[in-house]
C-alpha cells in the first residue's frame, strides 16, 4: 500500500443522504473476479443521467468526493472502496461513514474523512462557488482546505497511522504470529472443525 | 474459558458481547490499537473471496486453518436447471474461480448441486458448525445471523477475509454493546421478521452503528432458534456490527446431534461453558432500548431502507409530517421510487411478485409458516411467487414434508437454493416497476432487480399477500372451506 501524505484534487459535490453500497456499485458488478477496473461500476446508475454531478466537465478528473450523511451504508462489499479507487477519488469526506464502509476505505488506501455537517455544507457553497475548484487533504495535520475554508476531519488513529506509513495488515499481524499459535494451542476441543481431525 | 495468558480482562460484570470478545484474546491493544482476535470459524462465498485468494497467492500465503475454514456457492447460482451450465458468463466465472482457489487451496466447498450447497448462512447453522462462544466471520454482511447462539458473528470485507485466511486472526476494536430488551407475549401471527422490523423502524436504519445489539426479554427467549436467526441476521439493517441472543436449553437442543456439533466429553465441556455466557446481573451496556410485545403487529416496509417500514394496518406516510429534513427528503425520494402516494393503506397496495427466500427466512420453518397459509387457498391472479428455499438440505426436507406440493398447487415456483431474488445477481429478478412482497432483508433502490420496488414482510405476510394480492396478513384472509383446513396459523 502506498503512504497517504497529503492529496489535492479537484472536489465533487455529492448531495445525497445515506448513499448505501447498491448506489456506489450496483450488485451486477460485483461478478468480476479482479481487484481493479471497477471505475465504470461507480455509482452506475446515477451516471446514466446526464445530469448527475459526476458527468458534469467541472468535475471531470475529481479525486475528493464531498457527501452527505451516512456514506457508505449497507452490504460489506469492499468493492464499494475499489469503485471510488479506480474512478480515482482519493478521499470520501462525509459527516458519518458506514462502520464497514470505513474499514474497508482504510485498508486500500481511501481516507474516510469524518467532517461535521456544517462544515460539508460549507465545503458545497464553495465548490458551488467554483465548480472544479481543488481541494487539499492533509492526513497529517488532519486538516482540509478549500478555497478559503479550512476544516478539521477526524480519522481513526490506527487507521490514520496505517494510512500514513502504508503499512499492509497482514504483515503486522504475522509480527504476532508466536502469540497466535499459544492462544490456538488453548483452544477447547469442542470448539467447530470444518474437517475431519487428522 | 478463561483467557489467562491475556491480562486487561476486567474484573467486573459484563456482557454476553464482552465474553466472548474477551475469550478471544490474542492480543490486547494497547493506546488506541485494535485488539487481535482469533476467528473460530470462517465461511465463504463466491462473490467476497477471488480477490483474496488472489491476495494470498500474490504474497505466497497459504489458509492458516482450512478445518476452521467452509466455502458455498450462494449468491450467483441459479435457481433452476442446476445441472445445465451457468449461462451468465460472469457468474459462471465467480463460481468457478471458487472451485478453481477451493481445489488449490484446500478449502472445502460445497457446489451447486451438493447436498449441503445453500445459503452460507444456512449452511453454518444446519451443520452443526455455529455454536454459542465462538467467532464467527464471513465476507458478506448477514453473518450477524449466527449471533442467535450467543456467538459473535460479523461481516468483513475483502481483505478482512484475505486476513482471516491468512492469519485467522482480526485486529479490531471492540464494538459498543446496546441491549434491546423485548417483554411480552407475541400476539398470533406476529413473528421475528415483524419485531426486527418494528425494532429498525424505532432505532432508525443507523441507529445501530457501531454496536453489537444484544436481543433479551421474554418475548425473544420464546423464539425458535430460527426465528433467533431471523433477528439476528437484520441487526445489519440497523447498522449494527453484529446481534446476539444468550444461549440457552433452546440453543443447545438445536446444535446437538447435528454433523459438527460437540460429542461426548466434549458436548459436556462446551454446555457448562456456554452456561456461563449470559450477560451477568449488573452488567453496564452503552444503550438501551425497550419494546413491548404485546402492542407488536405485522411490519412492512414502504421505502427504500429496512427503517422505513410501519404496522400493515397503517398507511402510507406523509413526509411532511417528518420533522427531521434529511429523513423528510429521504421519505419524499423513497415514496417516489416506490410510487405510493401518502395516506394510502398498505392493504390497498398490490404486489406483481412475492419472493419467499434470503437468509432472513429461508429455513424450513418459514417454508412451513408460507404453506400453512396458502394450503387450501388460491393464488392471486397475476401474482408471480417464487420459494427458493435456503439450502438444497432445507429443500429435501421440505420435499420429506410434502410442502413443495402445497407450493406447486397454488402456484408457486419451487426452486433450488440460493441467495436468488434477495439480491438478482442470478436471473431471479424483478423487472423495472414490478412490486415485490418479499422475505429478504434489504429493500434498497433496485436491489431485488433495476427498478423493482420491494416491501420487506415476513413469510405469514408474504403469503396472506399472495392469496389475496395486495399486501394483507393472515388475519385478512377469509377462512378456509372446513374439509380443506389444515392447520390454522391465524384466529
Ligand atoms: S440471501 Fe441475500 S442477504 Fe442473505 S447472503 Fe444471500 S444475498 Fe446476502
Amino acid at each position: 500500500m502506498e503512504k497517504f501524505t497529503t492529496h489535492t484534487g479537484i472536489a465533487a459535490p455529492l448531495k445525497r443522504s445515506a448513499v448505501d453500497t447498491d448506489q456506489i456499485i450496483p450488485a451486477v458488478y460485483l461478478k468480476r473476479v479482479t481487484k481493479t477496473g471497477f471505475e465504470d461500476a461507480l455509482f452506475a446508475n446515477w451516471r446514466q443521467d446526464p445530469a448527475f454531478v459526476l458527468n458534469q466537465p467541472a468535475y471531470q478528473g475529481a479525486s475528493v468526493l464531498v457527501a452527505g450523511p451516512d456514506f457508505g451504508t449497507g452490504s460489506s462489499r469492499e468493492h464499494a472502496v475499489w469503485a471510488l479507487r479506480d474512478f480515482g477519488f482519493h478521499v470520501v469526506l462525509s459527516s458519518r461513514f458506514a462502520d464497514i464502509f470505513r474499514g474497508n476505505a482504510g485498508k486500500q488506501g481511501l481516507v474516510a474523512g469524518v467532517v461535521s455537517e456544517s462544515d460539508i455544507e460549507a465545503i458545497w457553497a464553495a465548490i458551488e462557488a467554483e465548480p472544479g475548484i481543488s481541494m487539499t487533504v492533509d492526513l497529517q495535520a488532519l486538516r482540509a482546505t478549500i478555497g478559503d475554508i479550512e476544516v478539521a476531519f477526524d480519522i481513526d488513529d490506527y487507521t490514520r497511522w496505517r494510512l500514513l506509513e502504508g503499512l499492509d495488515d497482514i504483515g503486522l499481524t504475522l509480527r504476532d504470529e508466536e502469540k497466535i499459535s499459544q492462544f490456538e494451542a488453548r483452544r477447547e476441543a469442542w470448539r467447530p472443525r470444518t474437517l475431519p481431525v487428522p | 474459558m478463561s483467557n489467562p495468558d491475556v491480562s486487561g480482562i476486567p474484573d467486573r460484570p459484563r456482557t454476553l458481547a464482552e465474553k466472548v470478545w474477551d475469550d478471544h484474546l490474542v492480543v490486547k491493544g494497547e493506546d488506541g490499537q485494535p485488539d487481535l482476535i482469533y476467528i473460530d470459524l470462517h465461511l465463504v462465498h463466491e462473490v467476497t473471496s477471488p480477490q483474496a485468494f488472489d491476495g494470498l497467492r500474490a504474497e505466497g500465503r497459504p489458509v492458516r486453518r482450512l478445518d476452521l475454514t467452509i466455502a458455498t456457492e450462494d449468491h450467483n447460482t441459479p435457481t433452476l436447471d442446476i445441472d445445465k451450465p451457468i449461462a451468465d458468463l460472469t457468474s459462471r466465472t465467480q463460481i468457478e474461480t471458487l472451485r478453481r482457489n477451493a481445489a488449490e487451496f484446500g478449502v472445502r466447498l460445497h457446489s451447486l448441486g451438493d447436498k449441503e450447497q445453500g445459503i452460507v448462512h444456512v449452511v453454518g447453522p444446519q451443520l452443526g458448525l455455529t455454536m454459542p462462544g465462538i467467532t464467527v466471520v464471513c465476507g458478506d454482511s448477514h453473518t450477524s445471523t449466527h449471533g442467535a447462539f450467543g456467538a459473535m458473528a460479523f461481516g468483513i470485507g475483502t481483505s478482512e477475509v484475505e486476513h482471516v485466511l491468512a492469519t485467522q486472526t482480526l485486529p479490531l476494536k471492540p464494538f459498543k454493546t446496546m441491549a434491546i430488551t423485548v417483554e411480552g407475549d407475541l400476539k398470533p401471527g406476529v413473528t421475528a421478521k415483524d419485531v426486527i422490523l418494528a425494532i429498525i423502524a424505532k432505532i432508525g436504519a443507523n441507529g445501530g452503528q457501531g454496536y453489537v445489539l444484544e436481543f433479551r426479554g421474554s418475548a425473544i427467549r420464546s423464539l425458535s432458534m430460527e426465528g433467533r436467526m431471523t433477528m439476528c441476521n437484520m441487526s445489519i439493517e440497523a447498522g449494527a456490527r453484529a446481534g446476539m441472543i444468550a444461549p440457552d436449553d433452546i440453543t443447545f437442543d438445536y446444535v446437538k446431534g447435528r454433523d459438527h456439533a460437540p460429542k461426548g466429553q466434549d458436548w459436556e465441556d462446551a454446555v457448562a461453558y456456554w452456561r456461563t455466557l449470559p450477560s451477568d446481573e449488573g452488567a453496564v451496556y452503552d444503550a438501551e432500548v425497550y419494546l413491548d410485545a404485546n402492542e407488536l403487529e405485522p411490519f412492512v416496509t414502504w421505502g427504500t431502507n429496512p427503517g422505513q417500514g410501519v404496522m400493515l394496518s397503517d398507511v402510507v406516510p406523509t413526509p411532511a409530517d417528518i420533522a427531521d429534513p434529511n429523513e423528510r427528503a429521504a421519505a419524499e425520494r423513497a415514496l417516489e421510487y416506490m410510487d405510493l402516494v401518502p395516506g394510502t393503506p398498505l392493504k390497498d397496495v398490490p404486489v406483481d411478485a412475492v419472493f419467499m427466500g434470503s437468509c432472513t427466512n429461508s429455513r424450513i420453518e418459514d417454508l412451513r409458516a408460507f404453506a400453512s397459509v396458502i394450503e387450501g387457498r388460491t393464488k392471486a391472479d397475476g401474482v408471480h411467487v417464487m420459494v427458493v428455499p435456503g439450502s438444497a438440505r432445507v429443500r429435501l426436507e421440505a420435499e420429506a414434508e410434502g410442502l413443495d406440493k402445497v407450493f406447486t398447487d397454488f402456484g408457486a415456483e419451487w426452486r433450488f437454493a440460493g441467495c436468488s431474488m434477495c439480491l438478482g445477481m442470478n436471473p431471479d429478478q424483478l423487472a423495472p416497476g414490478e412490486r415485490c412482497a418479499s422475505t429478504s432483508n434489504r429493500n434498497f433502490e433496485g436491489r431485488q432487480g433495476k427498478g423493482g420496488r420491494t416491501h420487506l414482510v415476513s413469510p405469514l405476510v408474504a403469503a396472506a399477500t399472495a392469496v389475496r394480492g395486495t399486501l394483507s396478513s393472515p388475519s385478512d384472509l377469509d377462512p378456509i372451506p372446513a374439509h380443506a383446513a389444515t392447520e390454522t396459523v391465524e384466529a
